[in-house]
């Protein structure tokens, strides 16, 4: 099997799991216990925000540990608006195509009686920071940007933005959830106010993450409970996941310049290589984007049956075609960027690690034309743009 | 578990009756591209049964492995016994699709009944609109395009 769909989930790393080990086994103490067998999980943790916050340039005391991203992001997004509120400011800026953790909260508080500025992101996938400039207004409480784009790779000017939020005084939360792990994140020299991580997007155990909230930056808490996490997320923690995040997090760091070298290199192979298929098109800018990330679209087939067909060669890959998405509309990220319907349905994602080898990007440059051409001779949709009764929308 | 049945699966990969016809007695299409599936189908029609069908298909798996099962599930039978297909039916002979697929089953139907249309209407038969217009989704305008 080809594994090429690290932007889901990556394979959970042997290191963090031999250090995870322990906390599920004989150091199962409670971190808040006052006797040193709990106090012995209490250190892990600690050991663990220390190391977390020094990958992101942050201090320890503003790291939280939360379930993982989709919290993170909830509870940045609905605490700045809160404190926004307490002070009459009830305007939000963010983007058209950023995660449903961020669009679904940023739903929730237009009903509530928010108020949101959704900036476009262009056919690159960029936005652009003289729209944000002008998008401010005296009433925005936050701003809310990802780091890197989940569908299509592409890498937004955080510095800039988060620079152009601090001299106007909204408070910059980014969900970095794609970008950790994979790029150079730093809260403090692109100022950044709040930022969301997720542990299994770099090979940490699933369901723990990071919200970073910048000192004196208020945060609200949305549990009710004890009082971990400095009040500001209660629950009992999760603490052979904190460790596991943290060693994976270390891993990756070391390696991080090389990964990055060699998952370029394959990317790039893999979008030359499929952009010779006719009618096929790169989606999100090219060189501005994550180094594991390709997304293409193929004129005249339909996502689903490309990734089922693909995954009976072995090779493990998604789609923003309506019919992934669990509705009737394809993937939100490819329409913001300005696709039409067709196209984003026959959009194919791939999403490298730093195992993949030459080989597994020859493999797939060998299947993928074969399956576009199968699904395209049975598309009565691609006959009639061959026959010239549609016109092309890919040239 | 996987996300489709062995029977889709099986249709899907292998898919019964595709391709194209040279004079076919009837063609019908339905669906549209910016839904994400479109049908067509051809019939070869002798006395009044079905002898020959084919299809294309631009869609997701269930698409396409509804296609070929209705494909199948006609060849061979009268126009009268056609028309009594119902998505229904090819959905329950591929074992089940999942709910938000379900959707999907509906386009292999309305491609036969489109089909079937148009073989009255190349033929000058007389029939009951009321047959169709149940069927007729919202491809009316799509056909205009």
């Amino acid at each position: 099997m080809i594994y090429v769909d690290n932007a889901a989930t990556t394979k959970l790393s042997k290191r963090a799991l031999d250090e995870m080990m322990p906390y599920l086994t004989e150091n199962y103490g409670n971190a808040s216990s006052l006797y040193a067998f709990g106090q012995k999980s209490k250190e892990a943790i600690e050991n663990a925000r220390a190391v977390v916050a020094s990958f992101i340039g942050a201090n320890p005391n503003e790291i939280y540990f939360t379930s993982g991203g989709t919290e993170a992001d909830n509870q940045a997004i609905n605490s700045a608006a809160y404190f926004g509120a307490l002070k009459n400011k009830k305007h939000i800026i963010s983007s058209k195509f950023e995660h449903h953790a961020v669009l679904h909260t940023l739903k929730k508080l237009e009903r509530e009686g928010f108020e949101v500025t959704y900036l476009d992101v262009h056919e690159n996938g960029i936005v652009r920071v003289e729209e944000l400039k002008k998008a401010i207004r005296e009433d925005t409480c936050l701003c809310t940007i990802m780091f890197a784009n989940n569908e299509i790779g592409t890498i937004q000017p955080i510095k800039e933005i988060g620079e152009v939020c601090r001299e106007r005084g909204v408070i910059f939360h980014t969900d970095a959830v794609q970008a950790v792990g994979h790029i150079e994140v730093n809260v403090q020299t692109q100022n950044i106010d709040m930022l969301s991580i997720s542990a299994h997007k770099f090979h940490g155990p699933k369901g723990v993450g990071v919200l970073y909230c910048k000192q004196n930056v208020p945060l609200r808490s949305f549990l009710e409970g004890g009082a971990q996490e400095r009040k500001k997320r209660a629950g009992t923690e999760n603490v052979a996941g904190i460790v596991g995040m943290a060693a994976a997090l270390k891993e990756v760091m070391i390696n991080r310049e090389t990964a990055a070298k060699h998952q370029t290199m394959l990317r790039d192979r893999l979008i030359d290589g499929l952009l010779k298929i006719p009618h096929t098109k790169l989606n999100g800018d090219r060189t501005n984007r994550l180094p594991n990330n390709v997304n293409v679209s193929f004129e005249g087939i339909e996502g689903e049956s490309l990734i089922l067909l693909l995954d009976d060669d072995g090779i493990c890959v998604s789609s923003g075609s309506a019919c992934t998405s669990g509705s009737l509309e394809p993937s939100h990220v490819l329409l913001a960027i300005g696709l039409p319907h067709e196209i984003a349905h026959g959009s194919l994602r791939i999403t490298l690690d730093a195992s993949n080898t030459l080989d597994d990007v020859d493999y797939i440059l060998k299947k993928v034309p074969e399956v576009v051409s199968y699904l395209r001779n049975m598309s009565p949709l691609w006959e009639e743009l061959e026959l010239g009764k549609k016109e092309f929308q890919i040239k | 578990m996987a996300l489709y049945s062995e029977k889709v699966m099986d249709h899907f990969r292998n898919p019964r009756n595709v391709g194209k016809m040279d004079n076919p007695d009837a063609v019908g299409e339905v669906g549209n591209a910016v839904c994400g599936d479109i049908m067509k189908i051809y019939l070869k029609i002798e006395n009044d049964i079905i002898v020959d069908v084919k299809f294309n298909t631009f869609g997701c798996g269930s698409a396409i492995a509804t296609s070929s099962m209705a494909t199948e599930m006609i060849k061979g039978k009268s126009i009268s016994e056609a028309l009594k297909l119902t998505n229904k039916a090819v959905t329950e002979a591929l074992d089940g699709l999942p709910a938000h697929k379900l959707h999907c089953s509906v386009l292999a139907e309305e491609a036969i009944f489109a089909a079937i249309k148009d073989y009255y209407d190349r033929n000058g038969i007389k029939y009951d609109k009321k047959i169709f217009t149940m069927h007729s989704h919202d491809d009316e305008d799509e056909q205009k395009d």
